[in-house]
């Protein structure tokens, strides 16, 4: 399998990829790893006349310090937050769900970024992202502007970010070593999760995502609600499938994926200390 | 256009489509078969190769993304006539049936044991998620893979 012809543009900064978005228009698309977008082109399901190549602007891979939360490049890759010590210590439920994306070969190449814009409801770090309420920072042609994550993910692979933006840095909270937990359900090692559920103390309050629980990546608002209203684990487990919209495929039906949101939700809660 | 790469130490330049996978420029524009195509989803691993030292799958990287770089294919690990660590390893332990997943497996072990130099079984197991044995051959893999660990310091 072959991707249909395209331009190849290669970025050698920010600025001149925004420039390249700005030429090309919505034939464009930017590529990063290309973990995600590479087998859509080869099945055809994008077919992007004009390939902007962002993967090497180096300046942006970085995890840093930002003083009430870690700043993270945007071309980071998976492999770099999975062996991040500063990660493990300011918000180790992010580097544990890196190491959990793909395998040895998509996180090498595979970029936070590129998740994050990519908007897939299956993938692990945008629910991570999501539960942890990040911040996503966004340069255009008008400037640069920042989206909370509760905004970003709008539909199945569509995001907040405009065809002419870059997304350049990601900002997640400090929760040190907070309880956290990622239960993820697939049938293979390498899968994507039939379903996952991640469960982070952020704050003294807990924390819960829904992974592949509808177009979107989902914040499990009533067991969040549920919890902080006083009840157990259990109870608030139990209304983890309330407000989702789960698919139902060659892996597992709707009601299937709903009975394993409230197992898996019990299960993170439980092992986050919630 | 133009891709150009340090190949197994030696330079490489052909001019090829931008669309070309990695695995092809390497098979064809190259003429190293070595690496394999086996699912082409980026799901079996058959097509590992080092990109810069680390693990990649070629099906799933074009070949314009690794311009400049070094990469590593399976006929480049031997040294003047003699196996590498981990090929010999997966020789004498018998790491393979029918020998379809063993160029992948092999390139995914080196970039796994530069990382993790004295993995535990589980270790391995984890780090060979990204390759698939459909002969099912997993068990002497890894033991190929902590004899390979164990025979290097």
């Amino acid at each position: 399998m072959i991707p249909a012809p395209f331009e190849y543009e290669r970025a050698d900064s920010a600025d001149a990829a925004l420039a390249l978005l700005a030429e090309h228009g919505d034939e464009a698309k930017l590529i990063a790893g290309g973990m995600s977008l590479l087998p859509l082109m080869k099945l055809r399901l994008a077919v992007p006349t004009v390939l902007v190549d962002v993967g090497r602007l180096d300046d942006l891979s970085y995890v840093h310090d930002g003083g009430d939360h870690v700043a993270i490049g945007a071309l980071t890759r998976h492999r770099d937050l999975e062996t991040s010590a500063l990660l493990g210590a300011e918000c180790g439920m992010l580097r544990a769900v890196a190491a959990e994306v793909g395998d040895n070969q998509v996180r090498h190449r595979g970029t936070i970024g590129g998740s994050v814009a990519h908007g897939d409801p299956a993938s692990d770090l945008p629910a991570a992202l999501l539960a942890l309420d990040a911040t996503f920072v966004a340069r255009g042609p008008a400037g640069t502007r920042e989206i909370a994550a509760a905004q970003f993910f709008t539909g199945f692979l569509e995001t907040a970010l405009g065809a002419d933006e870059l997304l350049t840095e990601i900002r997640v909270p400090k929760t040190g070593a907070n309880g956290f937990s990622y239960q993820k359900f697939n049938r293979r090692a390498q899968d994507w999760a039939i379903v996952g559920a991640v469960a982070v103390q952020v704050h003294g309050a807990a924390r819960v995502a829904l992974v592949n629980m509808g177009p979107t990546p989902l914040r499990a608002t009533a067991v969040e609600a549920a919890l902080a209203a006083g009840a157990s684990v259990t109870e608030a487990a139990a209304r983890a499938a309330e407000g989702t919209e789960p698919s139902s495929d060659l892996n597992a039906g709707v009601e299937y994926r709903e009975h394993l949101a409230r197992v898996l939700t019990r299960r993170a809660l439980e092992a986050a200390g919630a | 256009m133009r891709v150009g790469m340090t190949l197994n130490g030696a330079a490489q330049d052909h001019e090829v489509e931008p669309r070309t996978l990695l695995v092809h420029y390497l098979r064809e524009a190259c003429g190293l078969p070595g690496t394999k195509v086996g699912c082409d989803t980026s799901s079996c691993g058959a097509c590992t190769v080092l990109v810069d030292g680390e693990s990649v799958k070629s099906c799933t990287m074009l070949a314009a993304q690794a311009d400049g770089a070094s990469v590593t294919t399976i006929e480049g690990l031997a040294r003047d006539g003699e196996l590498h660590a981990v090929q010999a390893a997966f020789h004498e332990q018998h790491g393979l049936q029918c020998g379809f997943c063993t160029a992948g497996m092999v390139m995914a072990t080196v970039s796994l044991l530069e990382e993790n130099p004295h993995p535990t079984e589980r270790d391995v197991r984890l780090g060979l998620e990204g390759n698939l044995c459909r002969c099912t051959g997993y068990h002497n893999i890894v033991r190929a893979v902590l004899a390979a660990a164990q025979s290097t310091p």
